[in-house]
């Protein structure tokens, strides 16, 4: 087990990470009520208020601070014990982004911020709503900062040696988000702060927009390399297997930290104010960093058949059925990669330049979305849950939790099924997403989306249904492992870290060169984006005042 | 680094298919003019009304083959429209800004699918195979009244 202090402070990490879970699950029902016409909300609150929660407590505040508390408990457990100055900043961290949360979850519920989690200009919200979002950044980065410290002590005191894979594929993660805040937080400093306070009048929109989605994509990989860590460290360990090629894991990770950046682009296909070259340019860029996700797909069915192999698997697949299924912590992450498979694809065709154009903000990306961070990024988490919880607080983890492990993962599985399906057609077929209820005036064209045997309300709103059940069931689990299970007393009712042993010894040093690294990333950077950005500060027309359209 | 045989042939065959794919997409558009809307024209947000073509919305007969369509999106509407009609089988450049905030101009069954940027003029080339009404609907979040933000347009035959 890891220090106590180490642990205190990842407990409280995933303790938030649940709270905003439930809270943002909530917010998840009543939208598919309210958007089949079943459910009037009170006056004071409105749909794209909880559509802004769902969006800001999930995507955001779960993801990141789960994401924290694994960061928090792998790094002691790879690396040793805490130091002081590393407590000291990690709690200053916890507090920051906590302050920044409260902040910006207050101005949404008070009905100051109904501006969703990309918050566009010129729609204004409080400004203190964006001085929250500001808090949240710095306060990760603190956190960050206090990670790679201990990182750097102990390369300080292991000269020459390559770290332990999940300390390295850590401190990747978070090189990759502090370049990729760079963006968002110029934006809501320079632009939104001062623009909201009225310090200024006018804020230029376009290069805004742009500034948001040099963060908004690489937020993405932000969420899904942690999952990746899990598949790449937690599964070959369940499996009784090393880590496939720990070459091949950190390069592939390099590889993320390169091409996840100067992509934002690809989210802005169909607006004015970017020349097709450039647009086309990110494309393919875009398309660059589908290959580390293809070396990990790879790995990981290598892994799976090497265990399935030495545990007497025959044949071309004999080995698939020797995987330990009865494992919930197997089981979930294989589902989350299974997900996995479509949602890749599906992001291949909305990167695909013109084939933009028809998915573009229809309900088909909300689909996209709840089958990449939605399904594989958090059953991953989920799949974590189970033990690192019980891990930390050192209280078993019942064969009755297991059971409710499993009801939980199929649950989450079939209600993600029904809905994203249904989502996927219905915005091929052109429903847009962001929507309240509307029938457009009873629009025919509007009247044939609903109507079909998948993409009718009933379909998504039980998929709805059967996920917040799912999601209840992970609150359940959640709380009675961290305060009410029995305390393990016996050696083997401990809950064990699984983490897999990587042969570093073939691993080419160049890898955990980090200057090198990120300077390639920012060449990329300039590459992709100095021209056009300071194209939209040199030609800017005159800019936009603020707006309150709700 | 060691490479597995099999990983190998995985990643070249996953690379091609990239290439092969990004090709197909490159010279669509490049080629056969298949580019998504976009735009590089600048406009004041607040003098939207005076500056042409938005001083004038609505249908406009450039040539033979051509026509223009220039339309202003505003919280939570159109201008220019409802009385949008155009002929078939003919090209309609579609002109659109905003004199608020980000909506989008999206023709239901087509792929005219359009941001609209306050500050910016989005353009689009369309040519309609089938007369009839189609939906406009706004697909950007712009405010409480976002989903009532509607409108037609009726392509005839010609």
């Amino acid at each position: 087990m890891i220090a106590a202090r180490d642990r205190k402070l990842a407990l409280w990490n995933i303790g938030i990470a649940y709270t905003a879970f439930l809270i943002g699950t909530l917010c998840g029902l009543l939208q598919v009520f309210i958007r089949n016409d079943a459910l009037k909300l009170p006056s004071w609150l409105d749909y794209y208020q909880i559509l802004t929660a769902h969006g800001v407590l999930l995507a955001l505040i779960y993801t990141t601070y789960f994401i924290f508390g694994f960061f928090i408990t792998g790094m002691s457990k790879s690396l040793g014990s805490f130091g002081p100055k590393v407590h000291v900043y990690s709690w200053i961290g916890f507090a920051v982004t906590t302050i920044g949360t409260i902040l910006a979850t207050a101005m949404i519920v008070s009905g100051e911020a109904s501006v969703l989690y990309t918050f566009y200009a010129p729609l204004k919200a409080s400004g203190w709503y964006y001085v929250g979002l500001a808090l949240f950044v710095v306060g990760t980065w603190i956190s960050s900062f206090a990670l790679v410290g201990h990182y750097i002590v102990w390369r300080k005191n292991n000269k020459k040696q390559l770290s332990p894979l999940f300390a390295f594929m850590t401190v990747a993660t978070i090189v990759l988000w502090i370049i990729a805040c760079l963006g968002v937080v110029a934006t809501v400093l320079l632009q939104y702060i001062p623009w909201a306070f009225g310090w200024v009048d006018t804020i230029n929109v376009e290069l805004s927009r742009s500034l948001f989605w040099y963060f908004g994509h690489p937020l993405v990989y932000f969420w899904l390399l942690p999952a990746y860590m899990a598949w790449y460290v937690v599964i070959p360990k369940l499996l009784g297997v090393k880590v496939f090629s720990d070459s091949l894991a950190r390069l592939s990770f390099i590889l993320f930290i390169l091409f996840s950046i100067p992509v934002g682009f690809h989210h802005q296909l169909t607006e004015p104010g970017i020349s097709n070259f450039w647009k086309f340019l990110q494309v393919v860029l875009t398309f660059m960093v589908i290959i580390p996700s293809l070396m990990t797909a790879f790995s990981m069915f290598a892994t799976f058949e090497i265990a399935g192999r030495k545990k007497g698997g025959k044949g071309l697949f004999g080995w698939f059925m020797k995987l330990p299924w009865r494992d919930v912590r197997f089981t979930s992450i294989f589902v989350a990669m299974a997900f996995f498979i479509p949602g890749g694809a599906g992001g291949i065709i909305n990167a695909s330049f013109q084939l933009n154009e028809i998915v573009h903000n229809t309900l088909w990306i909300v689909g996209h979305f709840h089958i990449t961070v939605g399904t594989p990024v958090a059953m991953t988490f989920m799949g974590l849950t189970f033990w690192i919880i019980p891990y930390l607080t050192g209280r078993k983890f019942s064969k009755s939790m297991q059971k409710l492990g499993f009801i939980q993962i199929i649950t989450w599985s079939i209600g993600m099924l029904l809905m994203s399906t249904s989502q996927h057609i219905l915005g091929l077929l052109g429903a847009p997403r962001r929507t309240a209820y509307s029938g457009y005036n009873n629009h025919p064209s509007a009247m044939e989306w609903f109507d079909g045997i998948l993409t009718n309300h009933v379909t998504m709103a039980i998929g709805g249904s059967i996920l917040f059940l799912s999601a209840m069931i992970l609150i359940y689990i959640v709380v009675m492992t961290m305060f009410l299970s029995p305390k393990a007393e016996r050696e083997e009712d401990y809950v064990a870290f699984p983490m897999a042993e990587s042969d570093r010894e073939n691993t080419p040093k160049i890898l955990e060169n980090w200057w090198v690294w990120i300077g390639i990333a920012f060449v990329l950077i300039i590459i992709a984006y100095a021209i056009p950005l300071s194209s939209m500060i040199h030609h800017a027309p005159p800019g936009s005042e603020g707006f309150k359209t709700w | 680094m060691h490479l597995h045989k099999y990983e190998k042939i995985w990643l070249v065959f996953g690379i091609i298919s990239l290439i092969l794919f990004l090709s197909i997409v490159g010279v669509s558009a490049f080629s056969q003019d298949h580019t998504p809307s976009g735009g590089m024209e600048t406009i004041d947000p607040k003098k939207v009304n005076e500056t042409a073509p938005f001083d004038k919305p609505g249908v406009t007969q450039l040539d033979e083959d051509t026509y223009q369509v220039a339309v202003v999106a505003m919280a939570f509407g159109y201008t220019g429209a409802p009385e949008i009609k155009v002929p078939v089988g003919k090209e309609i450049i579609f002109k659109l800004t905003s004199t608020d905030v980000v909506h989008s101009f999206t023709i239901d069954n087509t792929k005219v699918n359009m941001m609209v940027v306050p500050g910016q003029i989005t353009t689009k080339s369309y040519t309609f195979n089938k007369p009839g009404k189609y939906l406009i609907l706004c697909n950007e979040y712009c405010g409480a009244g976002h989903h009532f933000m509607f409108t037609e347009i009726e392509v005839y035959e010609s």
